[in-house]
């Protein structure tokens, strides 16, 4: 199905915000995720589905002023 | 020590991480500056990609406190949601809390961090504003909840210093409880131990450390001229007059007769 993935379309298998950082290699680092502009922390990654057409954005630590 | 809502915190000097010549660099810096906390901030990661693991790194080795920003965010509702992954990802209610208004001057959207603030004071957050000099502004943010309030000396990255004195020295004089910083804008020790002497908590700094030559050499006059601003401002500065006052005893002065 067809997401929005840190702002780009991407068609993607996982059904779940677990499976889908899996998918993405995005696992066993620090990682904070929101769903439509909704956090879903980490201990509900496996719980929250991710749907066709959802907007999803994975950010990580970065540098700044 | 200053305080930074409940917490008492050594150096009156925040410093940011970014725009260092090398990682490397980028730690020494922050050590040779005494800075106890240290802006980050939260990007986009491409899949699989480490970058961020790498920097956090870097981070967790210099035992600093890190004070999270919201950096970019142009509407309250990026602010807010970029807020709430900040505290998930860095696990503190600490945000430098930053609405932007206009590409060129990266102004403060003022009517809109009173919005963010309000929200996400509500929410549990320990917000640190980054506004303008303005008092109603300010004043509006305080009654909001905001116990910091970081005022711009100049746009980001200026380095122009302080271009409202008066301004700045306005809301020191009201807003005497409020832990008062200044940031962004800053180009010269100079400018912070200006800030310091006008009775500022504290001064928030990148761009002139990092951009510099000698970024860790910047460091240490930065941290030398807060340190000299501060104690200048506790020794009680005298006022400025208008005319000249000898500081040369004139009584027993040489040659001196008596005007008749």
């Amino acid at each position: 199905m067809l997401v929005t993935l840190n702002g780009e379309q991407r068609e993607v298998q996982a059904t779940s915000v677990a499976a889908l950082m899996a998918e993405l290699d995005c696992t066993g680092g620090h990682y904070a995720v929101a769903l439509n502009y909704d956090v879903v922390p980490r201990g509900k990654w496996d719980a929250t589905a991710v749907n066709a057409g959802d907007e999803i954005e994975i950010l990580t630590p970065r540098q700044g002023g | 020590m200053v305080k930074f809502y409940d917490r008492e915190i050594s150096s009156r000097l925040l410093i940011g991480s970014a725009l260092y010549p090398s990682p490397a660099i980028m730690q020494d810096a922050i050590r040779e500056s005494g800075a106890a906390i240290v802006t980050v901030s939260l990007r986009r990661e491409a899949a699989g990609g480490k970058a961020g693991d790498q920097f956090w790194s870097l981070i967790r080795e210099l035992g600093v406190t890190v004070l999270p920003n919201t950096a970019g965010c142009r509407s309250v509702r990026e602010a807010v949601t970029t807020a709430k992954l900040a505290r998930e990802l860095f696990g503190t209610a600490w945000i430098k809390l930053e609405v932007i208004a206009d590409n060129d001057t990266l102004q403060p959207d003022v009517v809109g961090l009173v919005e963010a603030a309000t929200i996400l004071i509500k929410d549990g957050f320990e917000v640190f504003p980054y506004c303008t000099e303005d008092l109603s502004v300010a004043n509006r943010l305080a009654d909001a909840g905001c116990r910091v309030i970081m005022p711009w000396a100049a746009p980001i990255g200026s380095a122009r210093g302080i271009v409202s004195r008066d301004a700045l020295k306005l809301l020191r004089d009201r807003l005497p409880d409020i832990t008062l910083v200044v940031d962004a804008g800053l180009g010269a020790p100079s400018h912070a131990a200006e800030a310091m002497e006008l009775g500022y908590d504290a001064v928030l700094l990148n761009t002139a450390i990092a951009k510099a030559e000698n970024p860790v050499a910047m460091a240490r006059a930065f941290r030398l001229a807060v340190e000299a601003g501060r104690t200048g401002f506790e020794a009680g500065l005298m006022g400025a007059r208008d005319f000249a006052s000898p500081s040369t005893p004139v009584i027993g002065t040489p040659f001196w007769h008596a005007v008749s």
